[in-house]
């Protein structure tokens, strides 16, 4: 049965990495649901946010062959209830929106979005959240004519007390050694 | 006061000289320790050449007829050596066409560095001539590469390209050097890499894991060991033998780890896999202990993977993580390089012995050369076989000489029965099954080895993938002994059509041109054998001969390769006929 992971992996910021990472999801006919990738806490290294449907299995492998790569790090894989997670949604509107009463301001108010700006023609609404609530939102938003609308790939921290520096810094922890440790962190994490 | 040591300069770490990158290149391979490389020239890399002009004395360019020959080369130089083969491409179709080399090398983890020219940087992505994404094409077959677009970076980025390729379980890289980057100039100095922070080519050996593997084996009534080229990679022939020889423990190999255990060894056991021998596959499922060393468990190997080793608890050694559980759950996973696993794990066993299981493999063995091995090796009457031919030709090949083997019947012939007493002695395309791998491979091979004698087997079809290689061997003067057997078919695709399609022989039969007039064409003596009564003599001036020297011998047209274990059948399923 599928199930929706987060990959998490560290890796140098250098060009390819990316192409490197995603071959592999390819390779395997596993579709990426969502991807961010953005420098971590860690002056030049990367973390990449990765959302796929799949079993825990071959999650097991995939991440394997991504800590392969030369250029990463380390690499983590997370079911939903070990992450914290958020992504961010933008909606535009016609002006006239805000413009034909209150209700508007008050689906706004009640998903705890905000206005991000109001310009002649056009305001632009923001929300962040889980895909669900900011697709409840666009639903709600949908009879005032949404112009445009765009939502982020999933950033997501894990819930574990370890800090990846940790890792970095001691070389015990460098790449994981067996399939139990991935299992460990998978359930600790 | 403080003494501060101050820092000796490494031997490597030279005073700056002012060079272009195409001179930095070259000096760098030369800090590496090449000597030799495997090529074609082009206009992308034009400078490189150029340099390389200057240091002919200290590094010798091979200019082959093909780039896929090139990298073939170059694995059958690494291979041979256990050195790292070094191969130069130009841009667009050089580049594209070491490809087919490289996803070989990769996925038979042969250190391999090619060096590829490109176009100006600021043309790049511009559809320039002969420009190609080779970095982009190349991702999924590398084990790193990366695009060098200034001169200053190529020192270092050869520095790693090295590391890369040789350390942990090795495999090829390819760096592009734009034509800029080659041609402007800047201060050389070399430095080594010892180390990059992203890869820990060797796991920590973990001491808990290889007591449950001695306790496990310790314990084990039919423990059997399966061995791959992880041993050869990791220099640990002795460990393993002696691993086995406390023990008593039967071994198989996989074909890539032939050569790693003497043939005669008492405790070698045969080969695994499709073509292995009925012992080692009939009895892998009645084993209670698997210890798999340097292996992959790939499909070839294991057969239908829910009904394989069900009844084993298995120990798996190997330096690369991706592998453990990959295919065959490990009970027991060691992770680490197989000399040093081998030999921890060997303090921890008891002496042992298992002669009644070792019966059990010497009974298949009987059975096997009664219903396949002597018709096959000592037929009386008919058709030549591919089985006496390889039987004759190793009786009087020297004891070390190399073998080189293409990809179809003859290579699975050839395996199984050519005797190895010397590490490094069997070259084959295995994981990717490259047919034409031979010539180029054997080539290399002969660089690689200069001292041993090397021969190289292959069949009608893939001769004529890599024909043209036969220009390098006119062109360096090499000595190499190529013997083609020759069945007028593609025969392994043939044997398929035969057992599992009807016999509906569907564009495998070859019309084969004449060999000799070749052969001649390019200085190399050639010979055609057709009878019994000629062929011990035949082979005997084949390899006598002082000089290249290319034996055609004509074998049945429909002769088939057995034992098998049919895809998608269980390797206790194997049929002797
Ligand atoms: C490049 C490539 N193309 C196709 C194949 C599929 N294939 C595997 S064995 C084989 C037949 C090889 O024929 P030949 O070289 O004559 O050797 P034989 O089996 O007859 O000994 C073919 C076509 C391959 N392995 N490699
Ligand atoms: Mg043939």
């Amino acid at each position: 049965m599928n199930e929706e992971y987060t990959i998490s992996v560290f890796s140098e910021n250098h060009v390819g990495v990316l192409h490197r990472i995603t071959t592999i999801f390819t390779r395997r006919g596993i579709n990426i649901e969502s991807i961010t990738v953005s420098e971590s806490e860690i002056h030049g290294i990367h973390r990449f946010n990765i959302v796929v449907s799949s079993t825990e299995v071959l999650m097991e492998k995939v991440v394997k062959q991504i800590e392969k790569q030369i250029e990463v790090l380390r690499a983590f894989f997370y079911p939903l209830d070990k992450i914290i997670y958020q992504e961010i949604a933008l909606y535009k509107l016609p002006v006239e929106a805000v413009q034909n009463g209150t209700s508007i301001e008050h689906i706004i108010r009640n998903n705890h979005a905000r206005i991000l700006t109001v310009e002649k023609d056009f305001l632009v609404v923001e929300k962040t959240g889980h895909k669900q609530e900011t697709q409840a939102l666009f639903d709600e938003l949908k009879p005032y004519g949404v112009l445009e609308f765009v939502r982020s790939g999933r950033v997501a921290l894990s819930k574990s007390p370890q800090r990846f520096k940790d890792y970095l810094d001691a070389p015990e922890l460098g790449k994981r050694n067996t399939d139990e440790e991935v299992r460990e962190l998978a359930e600790n994490n | 006061m403080e003494i501060v040591a101050e820092k000796k300069p490494k031997n490597d770490e030279r005073k700056a000289v002012r060079v272009s990158g195409a001179e930095a290149l070259i000096l760098s391979l030369e800090h590496e320790g090449v000597t030799t490389i495997f090529g074609y020239p082009g206009g992308a890399i034009m400078p490189v050449y150029d340099a390389l002009f200057d240091h002919q004395e200290n590094i010798h360019h091979i200019l082959m007829r093909h780039e896929q020959g090139a990298v073939h080369a170059a694995q059958g130089f690494a291979r041979a050596s256990g050195r790292v083969g070094v191969v130069f491409a130009t841009s667009g179709p050089g580049a594209t066409n070491l490809i087919t080399g490289i996803a070989d090398a990769m996925i038979d983890s042969t250190p391999v560095v090619c060096i590829t020219g490109n176009v100006f940087s600021p043309l790049l992505g511009t559809d320039a001539f002969q420009e190609t994404d080779v970095v982009g094409i190349s991702m999924p077959v590398t084990k790193w590469n990366h695009q060098v677009t200034s001169a200053e970076e190529i020192p270092d980025a050869i520095a790693k390209a090295f590391y890369i390729a040789k350390s942990g379980r090795p495999g090829p890289v390819l760096v592009d050097i734009t034509k800029d980057a080659q041609v402007n100039e800047f201060d050389f100095s070399y430095k080594t890499c010892e180390g990059i922070r992203s890869y820990h080519p060797v796991p920590a050996l973990d001491n808990d894991k290889l007591k449950e593997a001695a306790d496990l084996i310790n314990k084990a009534k039919r423990p059997f060991v399966l061995f791959g080229q992880g041993i050869i990679l990791s220099h640990a022939e002795n460990e393993l033998k002696a691993f086995i020889e406390k023990t008593g423990i039967p071994a198989a190999w996989t074909l890539l780890g032939l050569s790693a255990l003497p043939t005669n060894h008492p405790l070698n056991v045969g080969m695994l896999g499709m073509h292995g021998n009925y012992g080692p596959n009939f009895l892998s499922n009645e084993s209670d202990v698997v210890i798999a060393v340097g292996m992959r468990f790939d499909d070839r190997v294991t057969g239908k993977v829910s009904e394989y080793l069900n009844n084993s608890k298995v120990i798996h050694m190997d330096i690369d993580p991706s592998e453990i559980n990959k295919i065959i759950h490990a009970d027991v996973p060691v992770l680490g390089d197989a000399k040093e696993s081998l030999s921890a794990l060997t303090a921890l066993v008891n002496e042992n012995s298992h002669e009644e299981w070792i019966q059990r493999f010497r009974d298949c063995d009987k059975k096997e050369h009664e219903k396949v091995i002597k018709n096959e090796l000592f037929p009386t009457a008919g058709v030549l076989t591919m089985g006496e031919v390889i039987r004759i030709m190793s009786e009087n090949a020297k004891s070390d000489a190399i073998i080189v083997t293409d990809v179809g019947q003859h290579q699975m012939v050839t395996s199984r029965y050519s005797k190895f007493v010397k590490s490094k002695s069997s070259i084959t395309s295995g994981g990717l099954g490259t047919m034409g791998f031979c010539l180029p491979a054997a080539i290399g091979a002969r660089f690689g080895a200069p001292e041993r004698q090397v021969i190289g087997v292959i069949g009608d079809g893939g001769f004529q993938m890599t024909i043209q290689e036969l220009g390098t061997i006119f062109q360096t003067d090499i000595e190499l002994k190529i013997l083609i057997l020759n069945n007028h078919y593609l025969g392994m695709v043939r044997q398929w059509q035969q057992l599992f399609f009807d016999k509906r022989y569907s564009a495998t039969e070859m019309v084969n041109p004449d060999f000799q007039t070749i052969a001649r064409g390019y200085g190399i003596e050639s010979k055609k054998i057709e009878k019994r009564e000629d062929l011990e003599s035949g082979i005997k001036e084949f390899l006598n001969f002082k000089g290249s020297y290319l034996l055609e011998v004509v074998v049945g047209k429909e002769n088939n390769v057995f034992p098998m274990v049919p895809a998608g059948c269980s390797v206790a399923e194997i049929r002797l006929e």
